[in-house]
């Protein structure tokens, strides 16, 4: 394995110690349809099934292995990329708690009390606790700063008023990171940081409602306060601080954090056909192969196999990528390859799914309930929900500014 | 066979790389390249073109022009990633010289089992500057395509579009004999070999045809096995080529985002709109994947030699959209001072646009690389 060559002896050995594991304790394809991400699990027949994934990895160590134990952790030194390999190398589902893996856990790790760390890292961890993100409002999107929603001092306790949209998994969450206003005289420094216990405050105080998203699914919320009481305990930072705390959240969102975050994945449904990214691109060339065309396959058409190439080329590309981004010779700015990731795996996947329509041809107007729909619908369904991750954690527009701004260091847009 | 996780780039390679990139900063800055190529604009002026030749000859000096030859043929036998991290800021400094040409022709002599090809490295070891003389008046990019004939020992025809053929000391020649492709190698002086300049809008290039009548020849690579040497080579000059081609991206790159740093109007920097700001992020977002793929490629030479044709098609292909873009942005951006002869700008310009046709454009990689992938299934 191409992985292992620079491990150190505690990666080297934890390696081996996640791979017995897996080929004992890896779970069976499920029953039910797992949706293409973890953000659209809809149905508690899904979530049982991932659920308990997701705490028997915990429990064996692969899932926080850099944490500190007193944190439900493993307390390793820099192993959690390790897990991750051998977890995508033995094609595993992947894990239901996405948000608080990814997001609320280095979030609190950084900035949350100690006893905040022990209270709440270990049931994150394990998924038993469900983490959802209110970040963004209906006047607030890619000008997050601009928040409204409210959190009024009132002695020991905050009083939270205002609404939340897009909030994936909130109808399973227990917990929710959430950026308040408590000052409306100062945009950024009038921002502070929270991690809200909702679930426990349903029908009193919080209220949350599916919206239904362009494919006719369910799957995230908005997310509605009411004179929400919440202890100053559930603080993170100081006062005023919740746009550097949302920093760290978005950096790790965008997978350039420090922390790494536990990822699993490369399941095989139970026609035996991958489910991950990195298979895309042979996904689309057989698509083509059997696909017709102007009277003759798919894949004969030099328009659709130019396409299909630079397809796999910005793939290839992208993956390459990453892999330098390991060798500071062949680097100049620290960030500029990181910083790519999110726009560039969002925007593939998007051209991936538009280019399958175009090889399906006709067919492609077949959705989920036809049975006669290519791959039951999964190419319109996966166009449509890709604009989901183009325009999450912030839009391609606005990690172009990010780019331009931080690595090329061009002017910044108000 | 699998890569080592970081290309193989070491500290020889990181040091070459830095030394390089020193070199060419002090003694061939761009305004001192200018002065050197761009001297006349007229598009009537003299076909042969000026070229750095007392910096080649301090390359020579420094080993850079034998690095790829093979130790046991007394050369420096540098991994081929190494030769990427040179290459890469030759084609940031736009070097006018037979670099890229002699590198190319050392990869192929590398593939060569006549006795010829031992000579031929010697030549190079002493500082010979070597091209290629393997496409036909078309400008086909298919190495079984030559209008050079080999028949009882000697030479007729014409290779077209010949890189540095006014620079370089003498050539390696495909043409075709009764029993198919060979490879010769011809000293520039020999009898019978007649050098025509052609104008080109590159300044920072020499390109030519050159006729041979009954020139004799050594062989390098015998009748029927020349197509072969050509096609296991095409690899290394892809690669070699793609290399060149990113560093000059990078330098479209960097000088354009610099301008627009600077460049005020509306009561704003240039960069500050994002209608300029948004195409330079993706213009280096290109330039990133084909660096990547550049020496994806060249560390599959080193350790997957079985993969490097398809990684090399891919950086190739990489290269060429980047360096499209980069030459319609950086003129673009530059605004009216971009169109004039005097802003540097220019000289990328035609230095890209000729390297994107020279080995075969994006389209072409792409489609042979269709062919490895679609109809051969061969996914590394």
């Amino acid at each position: 394995m191409n992985d292992a060559r620079k491990d150190t002896q505690e990666q080297a050995d934890f390696r081996q110690y996640c791979r017995d594991w897996l080929n004992a304790n890896a779970p069976e394809p499920p029953q039910v349809r797992l949706p293409q991400t973890p953000l659209e699990i809809m149905t508690t027949e899904q979530m049982d099934y991932l659920r308990p994934w997701q705490k028997a990895a915990h429990e064996a160590g692969l899932v926080g292995a850099d944490y500190p134990e007193d944190c439900g952790g493993g307390g390793r030194n820099d192993c959690q990329r390790i897990a991750n390999q051998e977890m995508h190398a033995h094609g595993t589902p992947f894990f239901p708690n996405v948000i608080g893996l990814g997001m609320a856990a280095p979030t609190v790790f950084h900035h949350g009390s100690e006893e905040l760390k022990r209270e709440l890292l270990p049931g994150l961890l394990s998924g038993e606790d469900i983490w959802c993100q209110g970040f963004s409002e209906p006047g607030a999107g890619s000008d997050l700063a601009s928040v409204q929603t409210f959190a009024e001092r009132d002695g020991d306790n905050w009083v939270i008023n205002g609404h939340k949209v897009w909030t994936s998994l909130a109808h399973f969450a227990e917990w929710m990171i959430l950026l308040l206003r408590t000052d409306k005289s100062d945009k950024y420094n009038g921002l502070t940081y929270f991690v809200v216990p909702i679930r426990s405050a349903l029908g009193n105080g919080v209220t949350v409602r599916p919206l239904i998203k362009i494919t006719g699914e369910t799957g995230f919320n908005e997310v509605i306060f009411e004179h929400l009481v919440v202890h100053d305990r559930y603080r993170l930072d100081d006062v005023g601080k919740g746009w550097q705390v949302a920093m760290t959240t978005l950096l790790h969102e965008r997978g350039a954090g420090t922390l790494v975050t536990p990822t699993a994945g490369g399941m095989r449904n139970t026609k035996g056909e991958s489910t991950s990214r990195a298979a895309m691109a042979s996904a689309l060339i057989a698509l083509a192969t059997k696909a017709h065309r102007n009277g003759k396959l798919a894949s004969e058409d030099p328009v659709i196999r130019d396409k299909l190439m630079s397809l796999f080329i910005r793939q290839e590309g992208l993956r390459q990528s990453q892999r330098r981004a390991q060798v500071q010779a062949l680097t100049d700015h620290p960030m500029r390859i990181p910083l790519q990731g999110k726009l560039l795996m969002t925007e593939i996947q998007q051209e991936s799914a538009a280019l399958a329509l175009e090889i399906e041809g006709m067919a492609s107007s077949l959705y989920l309930a036809d049975e006669n729909a290519p791959e039951s619908g999964k190419w319109p369904l996966s166009y449509m929900n890709s604009f989901g991750m183009t325009i999450a954690a912030g839009t391609s527009e606005v990690q172009r500014n990010i780019l331009g701004e931080r690595v090329l260091g061009l002017a910044k847009s108000k | 066979m699998s890569q080592p996780n970081n290309f193989g780039f070491g500290e020889e390679e990181q040091m070459l790389a830095d030394a390089a990139a020193r070199y060419f900063a002090e003694q061939l800055p761009v305004d001192q390249l200018h002065k050197l190529v761009a001297d006349n604009p007229d598009p009537h002026r003299d076909k042969h073109s000026p070229w750095a030749e007392a910096q080649w000859r301090e390359m020579v000096e420094l080993g850079w022009t034998q690095l790829a030859v093979p130790e046991d043929a007394g050369g420096l036998g540098m991994p081929a990633v190494g030769v990427a991290g040179l290459m890469e800021q030759a084609g940031r400094a736009a070097f006018p010289g037979p670099l890229l040409s002699t590198l190319c022709s050392t990869y192929v002599l590398a593939h060569c089992n006549g006795e010829g090809a031992v000579a031929a490295f010697e030549a190079i070891i002493e500082g010979h500057a070597i091209t290629l003389a393997m496409t036909d008046q078309y400008g086909s990019w298919n190495a079984a395509d030559t209008d050079v004939s080999y028949a009882d020992g000697s030479l007729n025809g014409t290779a077209c579009f010949v890189q540095d053929a006014n620079r370089s000391d003498s050539f390696i020649v495909s043409a075709r004999g009764p029993n198919g492709i060979g490879l010769y190698w011809v000293s520039k002086g020999a009898a019978g070999v007649a050098i025509a300049c052609d104008a080109i809008v590159d300044l920072t290039r020499d390109q030519a045809r050159v006729s041979f009548s009954d020139v004799s020849a050594v062989e390098l690579s015998a009748q029927g096995t020349g197509q072969e040497v050509l096609d296991s080579a095409r690899p290394a000059l892809l690669m070699l080529l793609a290399a060149d081609m990113v560093g000059a991206a990078e330098w479209q790159l960097q000088t354009t985002v610099e301008y627009a740093g600077t460049r005020e109007q509306f009561g704003h920097s240039l960069g500050f709109f994002q209608a300029v700001k948004h195409p330079l992020v993706d213009l280096m977002i290109m330039i990133d994947h084909a660096k990547s793929l550049v020496y994806n490629a060249a560390c599959a030479l080193d350790t997957e030699p079985e993969n490097a044709l398809q990684f090399a098609l891919m950086a190739q292909s990489a290269a060429c959209d980047a360096a499209a873009y980069g030459c319609s942005r950086s003129v673009q951006y530059h605004g009216g001072i971009g169109f004039t002869w005097e802003c540097y700008v220019h000289l990328y310009f035609k230095r890209q646009k000729h390297s994107e046709m020279w080995l075969g454009d994006g389209a072409y990689q792409r489609e042979q690389l269709a062919q490895l992938l679609i109809e051969d299934r061969s996914i590394a």
